[in-house]
C-alpha cells in the first residue's frame, strides 16, 4: 500500500516536471534567438515570474487563512492558572502586531516585485538612500518594541518573582525527575521540604530525602501531582540523572529540571480538573480527539488490533527537554481539585518517615534492593526500546 | 593601505612561482584539484563537499519526518538506510529517532550552513571582490578546508558507530550527552562528534582569521571600506563574530571531553542513573548551557549574514538599482553582530537561571529586531521602482527576504522571555528557526550558486529548471513550516519521537501528515537543482565575461580561472559597486574599474 503511494506520488512529481518544463519553454519561444549571453532572464522570463510573485502573494495569504481555520482551534485554549490570562494576552498582541507586520511586508515585497517586473524598455529609478525614510523604520520599531519589552517584563517579574506575603501561604511542592518518569513531594504539615541529595536513595526512598533532617519527617512522596485550586503553589525541581524540562502546557508554566540544583516555578491553579472537562473549547476538542480515535479503533479492529481508551481531559505534566531513547513519553498527570478534596486526598497518603520506617520493619534482606530506576519505565513495554541494554553499559562502566 | 596590499599580493605571488606574472609551471593533478592552493578551487571544494551534507542532513530529516508523520510504521527505506540493528523490521529505533535528529541540526548547521555556505562564498568572493590575487595564506586556506573535510569525514563516520551517533541533540547538553548510561549515542558516538567538532572549529577559525586580514591588507587600490560590496562586509564581519565565538565552544567541547573521558565534574554533579550514585559533584549543565550558547547564537548569525550578503548583492544588480541605505545597511550588519554576542540567554530563560538574567536578555534580543527590520525595510524598498530581472538567484533572493521576515517575525515571541515559557522547546520553535535560518540561509545559498556559477564553473545554469526549483521550494517550505506553528502552540514538545502516547495530541496527527508531505515533495524537487548543478558543470552553456551585467570586481576577470585572477595589472577601483542605472550613464551599470567622467558627482551619500 505503502509503496504503491510512493509510486503514485513519483509518478505525479514526474508529470509535473514534464509539464512546468514545457510551460516554461513555450513561454520563451521567441527569445530562443538571442543567443549571446544565455541562460538570462528575458522579458518574458520577468513577465511569467513577475506574475507568479503575485500569485505567490495570495498564496502566502490563503495559506494563512486556510491554516488558521482549520488548525486554529488546535491551540490550547483556557488557562488554568492565574498569570495565564495575561500570559494570553501579552501573547495575543504579539501575534496580532506581528500578523500586521507580516501582511504588510510580504505585500509590499511581493507587490513590488511584480509590479517592477523588468521591461527592456525600462530603466530603474536611482535612488541611493534616504535618511529619512532609514530614521522611520528605524524608530517605529524601537517604539513598538520598547512597549512590547516593558509589558514583557513586567509580565515576567509577575510570573517568575513570588512576593513573600504569598509565599508564606504557599504550597511547596517538589516535583522530582528521572529518565522516565516523574514523582512529586509534598512539604506535609510543617510547610517545609526536608533537604534531599541523590546520595541518600535507598530503597522505597527514592527521591533521596535526607531522612536525618527534621523537615524531612511529615513529607508526602506520590506519583500524581494533586494540586489545590486557588492556592500559590511553588514548586521546587529536582532531577536525578539528566536535564528534563517540567512542562504543563495548561498552566502556561515551564522550568527545567536540572541535576546537582533546584530550579523554581509557581502559579496560582484557578480552573479544577473538572470545571475545565466543562470547558467548551475544551470539550470541543476533547469531541473531536475522540471521533478521530474511535475512528482508528474501528481501523484497527479490522486488523485485529486493540480499540483505543477513549479520552477525557486531564491536565499533564510533560518533559519537554531532550533526556533519552523514552523522551516522549515521560509525562504525569495532574489533578485540580478544591481545597478540601485535596486535603483529604494528601492525608490519606503516608508520610515518609513512616514509609521508610515500614520498609525496614517487616523483611530486613530487602534492604539492598536497588532503586527502580528504570524498572518503571513505560508503559508499552512492545516499543522498541534500548533501556535494558543501558543497564549493562552501565555495569561495564562501573567496573 | 591598500597600495601596499597590492604590492605585497605581488612578493607574495613571486613567493609561489618563478615569475610574478604568467609564467606557472604545469600544475600536477593533485597540485590543481585537491591539494590546491588557489581560493577558486578552494571555493569549489567547499562547494562540493557542503552538497554532499546537505544530501545526508535531508535526507535525515526526511526519514524522521516519515516517522513523525506515520509512527512506528515499517518502511522499507528506513531497512535500506538505517539497516536492521536501527530500524528493526523497518520500524525506527527511538534512540536512533534522536540520533537522526542530532546529527540532522549538526550536519545542517555546521556543515552546510557554515562551511557550505560561508566557507564557499568567503573563499570565492573576497578575493575576487576587493581585488586580490589570492587570500593572504593561501596554504593556511587549504589546510582550513582539510580539517573540515576530515571533521566531515570523521562525524559521518560517526554515523556508523554500533551504538548509535551522537543523541543528545545539537545542543549536546551534558548530562545526556556525557553518559553513555543516559542514552547510547553518548558513547563513541559523541566522542567522535567532538573531536569532529573540534577540528571543525579548527578550520573555522583559520578561515576565519584569513577572511579578516585578506579584507584588511589586500584590497585594490581605490577599494576602501566603503566601497566594499555588502557581500564582503557581511562575510568579513561573519568571520570576526566566528572567531570570536568559536574558540568558547571549542573550551566547552573539551571541558566536556574531560568529564567524559578524564571524571572532571564541570558539568555534571549529584547524578544517580543505573542504580548507583555517580561520583561528579560540583558541576553545573547550566555553564555548559552558558558557554555552548555563547557561541550557538552568534552561530545563527554566522549562518544568516553571509546570506544576507550574498542576497544584497544579487538583489541589486538584477533590480539594475543600487542597494537602499548602503550605510543603514553596513550599520546594521555591525550592530546585529554586536547584539548577537549578548543575546544568548534568550535559549535558557527557563534554563534556572536567575530571572532578572531573563529581564536583561530579553531587551538584548528584542533589540535584534531593529537592525533586522531596517535590512528588511531596505532590501524591499531596493525592488522598488527597481527593473526586477527575474533570474533564478533573484527569485532566491526575494524569497529570502519573504521568509526572514515571517521566521524573523516569530523572533518577537520567543525572545519574550514571558511568551517564551509555553512555546520554549515546541514546534514553534522549530518552525521559527527553520524558517529564520534554515531555509532563509538556504535561499541565500542557492541565490549565490545560481548567481555565481558562471564565475565558478565558467558555464550558466538551466534557468528553467532554475525556476521549477524556486516555485516548488518556496511553497513546500512554507507548507512544511507554516503548520508548525500551530503545532507548537497547541504544546507538542520538539524531539518526540512519536506523539500517540498523549491523547491530548491526537488532533495533531493529520498536520503532521501534510508537513511530512511538503517535505518530501520539497526534497524531492531538490533532485531538480541536483541534475541542474551537476549537468551544468560539465554541459552547461558557456557563461560570457559578465552575464549579469554586474559592478563588481569578479566579472572583470576571465572565464577561464587563471591563478591571480587577472592576467595584468589588478584593476583599479574608482566608485562603490552600486552605480545601476545611474543617470548620465548610457549602460545601466557602470562597473567599479570605470573612473569618475567629468563632472559626474556621487549621488549616494558615503
Amino acid at each position: 500500500m505503502t509503496s504503491l503511494l510512493v509510486i503514485v506520488v513519483l509518478v505525479l512529481l514526474g508529470i509535473a516536471i514534464w509539464q512546468l518544463t514545457k510551460i516554461f519553454h513555450l513561454t520563451q519561444v521567441g527569445a530562443a534567438t538571442y543567443n549571446e549571453n544565455p541562460e538570462v532572464a528575458t522579458d518574458r522570463d520577468n513577465n511569467v515570474n513577475g506574475y507568479l510573485m503575485f500569485g505567490f502573494l495570495g498564496f502566502i495569504y490563503i495559506f494563512t487563512i486556510y491554516s488558521m481555520m482549520k488548525w486554529g482551534d488546535l491551540l490550547l485554549g483556557t488557562p488554568a492558572s492565574e498569570h495565564g490570562p495575561q500570559y494570553d494576552s501579552l501573547m495575543s498582541i504579539s501575534m496580532w502586531l506581528i500578523g500586521v507586520v507580516q501582511v504588510l511586508t510580504q505585500f509590499l515585497l511581493h507587490y513590488f516585485s511584480f509590479i517592477n517586473r523588468g521591461r527592456k524598455d525600462r530603466k530603474a529609478f536611482y535612488y541611493a538612500d534616504n535618511d529619512k525614510l532609514e530614521f522611520i523604520w528605524t524608530i517605529i520599531p524601537v517604539i513598538v518594541l520598547a512597549g512590547l519589552i516593558l509589558y514583557g517584563l513586567y509580565a515576567w517579574t509577575n510570573i517568575m518573582f513570588i512576593d513573600e506575603e504569598a509565599k508564606e501561604d504557599a504550597i511547596y511542592v517538589e516535583v522530582y525527575a528521572k529518565q522516565f518518569n516523574w514523582e512529586v513531594r509534598y512539604a506535609g504539615k510543617d510547610g517545609k521540604l526536608g533537604k534531599a541529595n541523590v546520595r541518600y536513595i535507598e530503597g522505597v526512598n527514592t527521591l533521596g530525602v535526607d531522612m536525618g533532617d527534621a523537615n524531612a519527617q511529615d513529607d508526602i512522596q506520590a506519583s500524581e501531582l494533586h494540586l489545590p485550586k486557588g492556592k500559590q503553589i511553588i514548586f521546587k525541581f529536582r532531577s536525578q540523572d539528566v536535564l528534563h524540562s517540567a512542562y504543563m502546557p495548561h498552566f502556561r508554566a515551564q522550568m527545567n529540571v536540572v541535576p546537582g540544583m533546584v530550579t523554581q516555578f509557581g502559579f496560582v491553579p484557578t480552573v479544577t480538573t473538572d470545571e475545565m472537562r466543562q470547558d467548551p473549547s475544551i470539550m470541543k476538542k476533547v469531541a473531536h480527539i475522540n471521533e478521530l480515535r474511535s475512528k482508528k479503533s474501528a481501523e484497527a479492529a479490522a486488523t485485529g488490533g486493540a480499540a483505543l481508551e477513549p479520552y477525557t481531559f486531564d491536565y499533564l505534566l510533560l518533559c519537554n527537554k531532550i533526556c533519552g531513547a523514552s523522551h516522549y513519553n515521560m509525562q504525569m498527570k495532574v489533578v485540580v481539585e478544591d481545597e478540601a478534596t485535596f486535603n483529604k486526598w494528601l492525608s490519606a497518603k503516608q508520610t515518609l518517615s513512616a514509609a521508610v520506617k515500614e520498609s525496614k520493619q517487616p523483611a530486613a534482606p530487602a534492604a539492598g534492593e536497588a532503586a527502580p530506576a528504570t524498572a518503571k519505565d513505560s508503559t508499552n513495554t512492545a516499543k522498541p526500546d534500548s533501556t535494558a541494554t543501558k543497564m549493562t553499559v552501565a555495569q561495564v562502566i562501573k567496573k | 593601505m591598500s597600495a601596499v596590499g597590492h604590492d605585497e599580493i605581488h612578493a607574495h605571488d613571486g613567493h609561489d612561482n618563478h615569475d610574478a606574472h604568467d609564467h606557472h609551471h604545469e600544475q600536477t593533478f593533485i597540485e590543481k584539484y585537491i591539494f590546491s592552493l588557489d581560493h577558486k578551487m578552494i571555493a569549489k571544494q567547499y562547494l562540493l563537499t557542503g552538497t554532499l551534507m546537505g544530501i545526508i542532513g535531508i535526507i535525515m530529516s526526511l526519514l524522521f519526518r516519515m516517522q513523525i508523520a506515520w509512527p512506528e510504521e515499517s518502511f522499507t527505506i528506513f531497512k535500506i538506510l538505517l539497516g536492521d540493528k536501527f530500524a528493526p523490521d523497518g520500524v525506527m529505533r527511538n534512540d536512533i529517532y534522536l540520533a537522526l535528529v542530532t546529527i540532522h541540526g549538526t550536519i545542517m548547521v555546521f556543515f552546510v550552513l557554515t562551511a557550505g555556505l560561508s566557507g564557499t562564498f568567503s573563499n570565492l568572493l573576497i578575493p575576487l571582490q576587493i581585488g586580490a590575487r589570492d587570500m593572504a595564506s593561501g596554504f593556511m586556506n587549504m589546510l582550513s578546508y582539510w580539517m573540515f573535510f576530515i571533521s566531515a569525514v570523521i562525524m559521518v563516520c560517526s554515523l556508523f558507530v554500533e551504538a548509535g551517533p551522537a543523541s543528545a541533540g545539537w545542543t549536546i547538553y551534558p548530562p545526556l550527552s556525557a553518559l553513555p548510561q543516559a542514552i547510547g549515542g553518548s558513547g563513541l558516538g559523541m566522542t567522535l562528534w567532538l573531536v569532529s567538532m573540534a577540528i571543525f572549529i579548527a578550520s573555522s577559525l583559520m578561515g576565519s582569521l584569513n577572511y579578516v586580514v585578506t579584507v584588511i591588507n589586500l584590497r585594490t587600490k581605490g577599494m576602501s571600506m566603503t566601497r566594499l560590496p555588502l557581500t564582503i562586509w557581511a562575510l568579513f564581519v561573519t568571520a570576526v563574530i566566528g572567531i570570536v565565538s568559536f574558540p568558547v565552544l571549542l573550551s566547552a567541547a573539551l571541558l566536556l571531553i574531560m568529564d567524559r573521558s578524564f571524571g572532571t565534574s564541570f558539568f555534571l554533579s549529584d547524578i544517580y542513573i543505573a542504580g548507583e550514585v555517580l561520583h561528579y559533584q560540583g558541576g553545573s549543565p547550566v555553564l555548559f548551557e552558558h558557554l555552548f550558547w555563547f557561541l550557538g547564537h552568534p552561530e545563527v548569525y554566522i549562518v544568516i549574514l553571509p546570506a544576507m550578503g550574498l542576497v544584497s548583492e544579487i538583489m541589486t544588480s538584477n533590480a539594475r538599482k543600487p542597494i537602499f541605505g548602503y550605510r543603514a545597511m553596513i550599520a546594521s550588519i555591525l550592530a546585529i553582530a554586536f547584539l548577537s554576542t549578548i543575546v544568548w540567554g534568550h535559549h535558557m530563560f527557563i534554563s534556572g537561571m536567575n530571572p532578572f538574567l531573563g529581564s536583561v536578555f530579553t531587551f538584548t534580543t528584542l533589540l535584534i529586531a531593529i537592525p533586522s527590520a531596517v535590512k528588511a525595510f531596505n532590501w524591499i524598498t531596493t525592488l522598488w521602482r527597481g527593473n526586477l530581472q527575474m533570474n533564478p538567484a533573484m527569485l532566491f533572493s526575494i524569497g529570502f527576504v519573504s521568509t526572514f521576515i515571517t521566521g524573523g517575525l516569530t523572533g518577537i515571541i520567543l525572545g519574550d522571555s514571558t511568551l517564551d515559557i509555553n512555546v520554549h522547546d515546541t514546534y514553534f520553535v522549530v518552525a521559527h528557526f527553520h524558517l529564520v535560518m534554515g531555509i532563509s540561509a538556504l535561499y541565500g545559498m542557492f541565490a549565490g550558486i545560481y548567481h555565481w556559477f558562471p564565475k565558478l564553473y565558467g558555464r550558466m545554469m538551466n534557468k528553467t529548471l532554475g525556476y521549477i526549483h524556486f516555485w516548488v521550494t518556496a511553497i513546500c517550505a512554507y507548507g512544511v513550516f507554516f503548520p508548525m506553528h500551530f503545532v507548537g502552540m497547541a504544546g507538542l514538545p520538539r524531539r518526540y519521537y512519536t506523539n500517540t502516547n498523549f491523547p491530548l495530541f491526537d488532533d495533531l496527527a493529520d498536520v503532521n501528515i501534510v508537513i511530512t508531505m511538503f517535505a518530501l515533495v520539497g526534497a524531492a524537487f531538490q533532485l531538480v537543482f541536483l541534475w541542474n548543478f551537476f549537468y551544468s558543470i560539465f554541459k552547461g552553456k558557456k557563461a560570457i565575461q559578465n552575464p549579469w551585467r554586474a559592478n563588481t570586481l569578479e566579472w572583470t576577470t576571465p572565464v577561464e580561472h587563471i591563478h591571480g585572477n587577472w592576467p595584468g595589472e589588478i584593476p583599479e577601483v574608482y566608485r562603490w559597486p552600486y552605480d545601476y542605472s545611474k543617470p548620465g550613464h548610457d549602460d545601466d551599470f557602470v562597473p567599479q574599474t570605470v573612473p569618475m567622467k567629468e563632472g559626474e558627482e556621487e549621488l549616494h551619500h558615503s
